[in-house]
C-alpha cells in the first residue's frame, strides 16, 4: 500500500513539475470568448470565469502546492526535531518551556495569524513573495504539534539502555543528542513530516477558499475549489471537480505512506 | 433583462385568451384574474444582518432601513417605480420662504398601530427626535447641512411647517426616509403608522412584522396589507439563502449574484428578473492623497490626469459586463448611473476602450514603453517602471475577477497590477485612516436619487472624498469648482437650473476621472410564483416597495 501511495504521488508529482510542457495554455491567459467552456480538446477541463484554461491552472497549481508545501512541512518538522532535543538534553526547565511554547504556538488562532501577516505584506510584494509567505508562516507555526511527539520519543530514548551506557562511556549531552539519538528520531521526524504536508495543502485550500490565498493570476488548488461554491453548477459540469479529486489523492496518499509507516503515531 | 419569466397567472390569461373565442369570456376571465387577490398569509424573506436598534432614526443598515420602510409611515414617499415623489400621510406640501421652508398639509383622522391620533404635533417631535445631537440620527444628518437648527412648527391640527436656516433644494424628498413617530403614544417608536409593526424579534434568529390594523390605505373596500405578517429571517449566507428559496422556506431573494441568477433562471420553480442598472457602481480610484506614505514617483502618476485616463481607456468595460456579471451590468459612466431617470447626464458615455488613445494619454506625460514586443513594461520620464497595486476586499468573487481582468487589460499597455485582496477592516482602515494603498477597488451604493446624497463623496472637505479626504481647500481647480457646483445646486430651488448644474458635475468628473466607474450592476431579484402584484425596482427595497399591495395566492 505504501508502495502504492509513494508511485502515485512520485507520477502526480513527475506530472505537475511538468506543467509548462503538459499545459496546453498559459495559467494566466483569459480566452475572454471563451468564459465557462465546457471541456474540449482544446480546454480539457473547461475554463473558468474568465475564460482561463482550468486544466493548465490545475497543474501550475498544485505544482506550486506540492512544492511549498512538502517544503514548508520540512520546515517545520526539522524545527521540532532541533527543538525537541535541545528541550528533551537540557533538562526539565528546557522541556517545561517548550512545553509552553507549543501550548501557545497551538491555541494561536494561524488563520488570523495569516491574515495579519497577509495585511502587512507591502502592497507590491511581487505574487511569489505573498505565496513564500502563506507557506513561510505555516512552516514556522507548524513545529509545535510534531515538536510534542518528538520530545515524548526524546524522553523515552533518554531513558534507554543505550542512551545509559553512552553516558556511562563519558559521551557529553551533544554527542548523546548527536550521534545517539538524532539517528532514532529521524524516521519519527519523517513520519511528522508526512503527517504535516496534508494539513499545509489542506491550510492553503482553506485559505484560497476564502480569497486570501496565494494572489491572482497565479494559480492554487484552494483559489481552483471556490468554483465548487456553486455546487449545482459544478455537478452540471463534473470535470470542475478534478481539482478537488487531485488535492483529495495527494492528501489521501499522504496519509496512506504515513499509516503504512511504521512509525505512526 | 434577459430572463422574465411569465408569472403563471399571466401565461394562464394569455393560453385562456388563445383559446378563448369570445371576447366576452376573454373579459370574465381577466374579471377573475383581477378579483382574484387573497387576503392573509406570511411573506418570508431573509436579510443580511441584524440591526442595531429598531428605531426609525436610527436605521444605518440595509436590514434596518428595509424595517423602516415597512413599518414606517411617511410624509411623502419616491415612487420607486417611476420615481416622482408622491403624497403620503401628507396629501399635499408646499415650498416657502424662498426654500426655506415646506408646509405640509395632513391626511386628517389617521391612527398609529396602537390606535394613537396622528396630528401635526407627531411630526414636530419627530423633526425634534431627528435633530437631538445625543442620537446621532443618519437621517437627521440629512437635514443638517446649513449649520443650524431646523424647526418643525405645527400650524394647526393637520397642518405643519418644516423651517430651515438655509434654502434646501429638493426638500420634499428628503421626507421619503423619515418615519414619523407618535409625541403621545406609550409604545413610542413602537406605534407606527406604515402597513406593517413590529411583533416579535429572535435575536440572531428572525424578526416578525404583523399587519397594522389602523393602515390608513385601503384597497376593494379593505384595509391593506393584503398579508398578515412578514417574518424576516436573518441569515448571512447567500448559498444558503437561495437554498431556502428553492425550498420554498422564503419566497423572495432582493439582490442575486449574477451566478445565482443565472443558475435560478434555468430552474423552474421561481420567477427571476433583471429589472435593469441600478445605482450601484463599481469602481476604481487611485490614492491621490499628498500625504500617503506612497512612493512619491507613483503619486506623480495618480495626479495626473492623462494617466487616469490612460487606464480608463485601457479597461474592457464590455467584457468586465460580460464575463463577470453574465451581461447583467452596464458599463460605468459616473457618479449616477441611467438608472437615475432625471439627474443623469445622458450626454455622456463611458469612456471607451482604446489602446491607442491610452497610448497617446501616456506619451503625453513622458510615459515610454521598454522591452520587446509581447513583453513590454511602460516606464515613466524617470525610468520607473509603471507598477501598482490594487486592493480590494476578500470574498467578493466579482470583484476579485474584475481585479484579475484589470490586470489582464493594463499588461497590454505595460502596466503591471498587482492585486491584493485584504479582509474588509483592514482594506477601510487603509482607505480611511492609513491611506497606505495605491488603487482600490470597491463598490458604491447609493440610495438617494437626488444629488445631494453624493455631496459626502464629491466635496473635497468631506471624509469620504475617497481619493483625498479631509481637503483644507481643494487641491486642484477642477476639485473646486465641483465644490462651487454642488453647493450652489444644493440651495438652488429651480429643479432644471440645479440639474444644469449638476450635469457640469459629471460633465468634470467625466473628464477629470478621479474615480474610474467599471460597471453598474443590475437589480437581480427572484421570487416566487405564489406571490403576486410584485414590480420590481432598481431602487431598494427591491421588491418590498409596494409591499402593502403584495399578497401570496394559497395553493388549491
Amino acid at each position: 500500500m505504501r508502495r502504492f501511495a509513494a508511485l502515485l504521488l512520485i507520477s502526480i508529482a513527475l506530472t505537475l513539475l511538468l506543467a509548462p510542457y503538459v499545459a496546453p495554455h498559459s495559467y494566466a491567459t483569459q480566452f475572454r470568448d471563451a468564459p465557462n467552456a465546457l471541456a474540449s480538446r482544446q480546454f480539457p477541463l473547461g475554463t473558468d470565469a474568465l475564460g482561463r484554461d482550468r486544466f493548465s491552472r490545475m497543474l501550475y497549481g498544485g505544482r506550486i502546492s506540492l512544492v511549498f508545501a512538502p517544503a514548508a512541512a520540512l520546515v517545520s518538522s526539522l524545527l521540532a526535531l532541533c527543538l525537541a532535543l535541545l528541550a528533551g538534553c537540557l533538562g526539565r526547565r528546557a522541556e517545561r518551556l517548550a512545553g509552553i511554547a507549543a501550548d501557545v504556538c497551538l491555541s494561536l488562532p494561524w488563520l488570523f495569524a495569516l491574515l495579519a501577516v497577509r495585511a502587512v505584506l507591502p502592497l507590491n510584494a511581487a505574487p511569489w513573495a505573498t505565496v513564500l509567505a502563506t507557506f513561510g508562516l505555516l512552516g514556522l507555526l507548524g513545529w509545535a504539534g510534531p515538536a510534542r511527539v518528538i520530545l515524548a520519543a526524546v524522553k523515552r530514548q533518554l531513558a534507554s539502555d543505550f542512551v545509559l551506557f553512552a553516558r556511562a562511556g563519558g559521551c557529553s549531552g551533544w554527542r548523546v543528542a548527536v550521534v545517539h539519538l538524532l539517528p532514532n528520531l529521524l524516521p519519527l521526524a519523517g513520519a511528522q513530516f508526512l503527517v504535516t504536508v496534508p494539513a499545509f495543502l489542506l491550510a492553503e485550500a482553506n485559505l484560497g477558499l476564502l480569497g486570501l490565498g496565494i494572489p491572482e493570476p497565479i494559480p492554487s488548488l484552494g483559489g481552483l475549489l471556490r468554483e465548487l461554491e456553486n455546487l449545482p453548477g459544478a455537478v452540471a459540469h463534473p470535470w470542475m471537480f478534478v481539482p478537488a479529486l487531485l488535492l483529495f489523492t495527494v492528501v489521501g496518499a499522504f496519509h496512506l505512506l504515513v499509516s503504512a509507516d511504521k512509525y505512526s503515531i | 433583462m434577459k430572463t422574465w419569466d411569465r408569472p403563471p397567472g399571466l401565461s394562464l390569461c394569455s393560453k385562456a385568451a388563445g383559446q378563448a373565442r369570445s371576447p366576452v369570456l376573454l373579459l370574465a376571465l381577466l374579471a377573475v384574474q383581477g378579483l382574484a387577490a387573497q387576503w392573509g398569509g406570511e411573506l418570508r424573506f431573509s436579510i443580511r444582518d441584524e440591526p442595531r436598534s429598531f428605531h426609525p432614526a436610527m436605521a444605518d443598515t440595509d436590514a434596518a432601513e428595509t424595517i423602516r420602510y415597512l413599518t414606517g409611515g411617511v410624509l411623502v414617499r419616491v415612487n420607486r417605480s417611476n420615481q416622482q415623489l408622491e403624497p403620503e400621510l401628507a396629501t399635499s406640501w408646499k415650498i416657502e420662504k424662498g426654500g426655506k421652508g415646506i408646509v405640509f398639509q395632513l391626511r386628517p383622522g389617521l391612527l398609529f398601530s396602537d390606535g394613537t391620533p396622528f396630528t401635526a404635533d407627531d411630526v414636530v417631535y419627530t423633526i425634534q427626535v431627528l435633530m437631538d445631537p445625543a442620537l446621532h440620527s443618519a437621517t437627521g444628518d440629512a437635514f443638517r447641512g446649513g449649520g443650524g437648527a431646523v424647526k418643525a412648527v405645527p400650524r394647526g391640527k393637520y397642518d405643519v411647517a418644516v423651517v430651515f436656516p438655509e434654502p434646501v433644494a429638493g426638500a420634499a424628498r428628503l421626507f421619503d426616509q423619515v418615519a414619523i413617530m407618535s409625541r403621545n403614544s406609550p409604545l413610542k417608536e413602537r406605534a407606527v403608522l406604515g402597513a406593517f409593526r413590529i411583533a416579535g424579534h429572535k435575536p440572531g434568529s428572525f424578526i416578525l412584522l404583523a399587519r397594522n390594523p389602523n393602515y390608513w390605505k385601503t384597497e376593494h373596500g379593505r384595509r391593506l396589507p393584503y398579508l398578515d405578517g412578514i417574518r424576516l429571517e436573518i441569515q448571512q449566507n447567500r448559498e444558503l439563502e437561495l437554498l431556502r428559496f428553492r425550498r420554498g422556506e422564503v419566497q423572495l431573494i432582493s439582490a442575486l449574484s449574477p451566478d445565482q441568477f443565472q443558475q435560478l433562471a434555468a430552474e423552474d420553480g421561481a420567477t427571476v428578473k433583471d429589472a435593469g442598472p441600478t445605482l450601484e457602481s463599481e469602481m476604481l480610484w487611485f490614492n491621490m492623497n499628498p500625504s500617503a506614505p506612497i512612493e512619491a514617483y507613483r503619486k506623480k502618476w495618480f495626479a495626473s490626469r492623462n494617466f487616469r485616463l490612460a487606464v480608463s481607456h485601457a479597461i474592457r468595460r464590455d467584457d468586465l459586463c460580460r464575463m463577470v456579471y453574465h451581461g447583467h451590468a452596464q458599463p460605468g459612466i459616473g457618479p449616477f448611473s441611467a438608472a437615475n431617470r432625471f439627474w443623469f447626464n445622458h450626454s455622456l458615455k463611458p469612456h471607451a476602450f482604446d489602446l491607442e488613445q491610452s497610448r497617446r494619454l501616456l506619451a503625453l506625460d513622458g510615459f515610454r514603453l521598454a522591452g520587446q514586443s509581447g513583453g513590454q513594461t511602460l516606464r515613466d520620464r524617470d525610468g520607473h517602471a509603471v507598477e501598482f497595486s490594487v486592493i480590494t476586499n476578500a470574498g467578493n468573487p466579482a470583484r476579485e475577477r474584475m481585479a484579475a481582468m484589470l490586470q489582464q487589460d493594463l499588461a497590454a499597455i505595460g502596466m503591471r497590477l498587482n492585486i491584493v485582496t485584504l479582509d474588509f477592516p483592514s482594506l477601510i482602515e487603509r482607505i480611511s485612516k492609513s491611506s497606505q494603498y495605491e488603487s482600490c477597488l470597491l463598490g458604491h451604493v447609493n440610495v438617494d436619487l437626488d444629488p445631494k446624497g453624493l455631496m459626502n463623496v464629491w466635496l473635497s472637505s468631506s471624509a469620504t472624498h475617497q481619493w483625498n479626504p479631509n481637503q483644507a481647500k481643494p487641491g486642484t481647480p477642477w476639485e473646486a469648482e465641483i465644490d462651487r457646483l454642488l453647493k450652489l445646486q444644493s440651495t438652488t430651488l429651480d429643479e432644471n437650473r440645479r440639474k444644469a448644474l449638476f450635469d457640469r458635475v459629471q460633465q468634470i468628473a467625466w473628464d477629470e476621472a478621479p474615480l474610474l466607474y467599471l460597471v453598474n450592476r443590475n437589480a437581480l431579484v427572484a421570487f416566487s410564483r405564489s406571490l403576486r402584484n410584485v414590480e420590481p425596482s432598481v431602487l431598494r427595497p427591491n421588491l418590498l416597495w409596494n409591499a402593502d399591495r403584495l399578497w401570496i395566492e394559497t395553493a388549491k
